[in-house]
């Protein structure tokens, strides 16, 4: 794609380009409507509910983006690993349902309005500043580049996301056992 | 282009069709084997040995009127039977059935399946959750807390077998094993010497992901009525138990092709889609088999196991099998 040619007119909608874009569009909704759910839901689980099509949305886009790998991932650790975690922490602490939270500050509405602007705004200004230039493919995704990649190239990276890991089981192995001794 | 969505299409058809096919007969199937090992006759009166009893009970349920429970969460508790049965079937999708059968052979077969069995245990979250009934929250979160804790050991396990065939393509890791029965994962091999405690492993952990007996505690009905589905009436009910049949197909298919060499013959003999479905029925037989032979275990004997046991044996084999494979 010519990134300094600027999109005169769309393409037509059963051209590759412009299903290609419908599928993309499509999963943009679904990350978006995802992540509303999310952030509206009255009740908690409910939330969880739209985090899972956010998640699922973000997978779909890496799959687009000819990553089946990291969707794959996307899929097994935040679906099935990290939701479930919110879920049982939602189970637990057994919240009540439909409380609403105490009176904001006079100011949080339009700073947050201003905010979300500002941000806006700026993402737009540099998607239409940058140069999109297609990088060559660089290894297909397959699993065996990547394993490659990481213990090479990355190795560094690779070594220290284990080591926080690591951490985080310790602590939390410190916290689930400082009620056993009694 | 227009070939591949053809294709893709028709496979999806048939998965479909294969699950519910099997989930439909293997209720049969299940309901005479108990009825067998209990000595009472079983569903026998509708056509030859009851064989029309599932298409009878598909109808009954699907003329039966849904019911929401006045205090459900209305939309999860529709969501969750759903859930339940769309993952299972895109799993069928990538699983080859013989050399020639398979719907669309993935590089990542085994992490497909992994990632969409995954999902499986939000079905049951939600339907808990959703129904707004005690049991059914309790069942969930217990059959959550199996199903994640069950998870770990058996990835740990297909690892293993990953490691040892250098691929995560069910097809190719088949192929690895063709050639008489002697090649087959569930042997002991030079490199992998405690490949039949992975299986045993795995075929635990396949039954607790599945919520069979003795792991059923999801389900236990003596003590949660009839656990997260408890709620769910006509075909609501009737996706649970679809989802649940596919499952175990799932599950057996997997363990016939990570350790029993898929559809390879065990004496070198027309190897081929027969062998590959003899030997699934056979796995889910052993799945019934076990299911009404078995007292039910206990919820904390139950995470005892998995999190004392399985994991740090997997966990060792894991280790052992990469150091054997650095040294052979």
């Amino acid at each position: 794609m010519n990134p300094s040619m600027a999109i005169t007119e769309a393409p037509g909608l059963f051209t590759a380009n412009g299903l290609t874009g419908l599928i993309f569009l499509v999963m943009m909704a679904v990350t978006l409507i995802g992540g509303l759910i999310a952030c509206t839901a009255e009740r908690l689980v409910r939330s969880v509910a739209g985090l899972i099509v956010c998640f699922i949305g973000v997978a779909a886009l890496y799959y687009f983006l000819n990553s089946p790998f990291v969707a794959l991932m996307q899929i097994l650790i935040y679906v099935g690993a990290v939701c479930i975690t919110i879920a049982f922490a939602i189970m637990l602490a057994a919240p009540e349902e439909n409380k609403k939270n105490g009176p904001a500050g006079p100011l949080s509405g339009p700073l947050a309005f201003i905010t979300a602007g500002i941000v806006t705004i700026g993402l737009i200004v540099m998607a239409m500043r940058a140069k999109f230039t297609s990088l060559p493919k660089v290894n297909g995704g397959s699993v065996k580049e990547i394993g490659i990649q990481f213990l090479t190239s990355y190795s560094m990276v690779f070594e220290l996301i284990s080591i926080v890991l690591l951490i985080a089981i310790i602590g939390a192995l410190v916290i689930a056992r400082a009620g056993r001794s009694k | 282009m227009s070939l591949t969505l053809l294709n893709v299409i028709v496979a999806v058809v048939i998965a479909i069709a294969f699950a519910a096919v099997n989930a439909a007969y293997l209720v049969w199937a299940e309901r005479r084997g108990a009825a067998r090992i209990q000595r009472r006759p079983g569903p026998n009166i509708n056509g030859p040995f009851g064989l029309l009893q599932p298409p009878l009970d598909g109808i009954k349920l699907m003329t039966k009127q849904l019911m929401i429970p006045g205090g459900a969460d209305k939309i999860l508790f529709m969501v969750a039977p759903v859930l339940a049965m769309a993952p299972a079937i895109m799993s069928f999708v990538t699983i080859p059935f013989s050399e020639g059968i398979a719907a669309h052979n993935m590089e990542l077969g085994v992490l497909v399946i992994f990632a969409f069995a995954s999902m499986g245990a939000m079905a049951i979250l939600f339907a808990g959750w959703g129904s707004r009934n005690k049991y059914s929250v309790m069942a969930s979160v217990r059959a959550v807390s199996q199903n994640v804790s069950y998870e770990i050991p058996m990835l740990i396990t297909a690892i293993t077998v990953v490691m040892t065939t250098g691929s995560m393509d069910l097809k190719e890791i088949s192929m690895a094993q063709s050639g008489g029965f002697w090649h087959w994962n569930i042997f002991p091999s030079l490199q992998s010497p405690l490949m039949p405690i992975s299986f045993i492993i795995f075929f635990i952990c396949s039954l607790a992901e599945t919520n069979r007996a003795p792991f059923d505690l999801g389900e236990a009905e003596s003590e949660l009525v009839a656990g997260f589905h408890t709620e769910y009436g006509s075909m609501g009910f009737g996706l649970f138990f679809m989802g649940e049949y596919a499952n175990i197909v799932i599950g057996a298919s997997l363990t016939t092709i990570l350790f029993l060499g898929g559809w390879d013959c065990p004496f070198g003999m027309f190897p081929g889609v027969w062998w590959f479905l003899l030997k699934i029925y056979l796995l889910i037989a052993t799945f019934i088999w076990i299911r009404w032979t078995f007292p039910r275990t206990t919820i904390y004997g139950l995470l005892n196991l998995s999190w004392k046991i399985l994991i740090p044996i997997s966990l060792f084999n894991l280790l052992l099998t990469a150091g054997l494979l650095k040294v052979f």
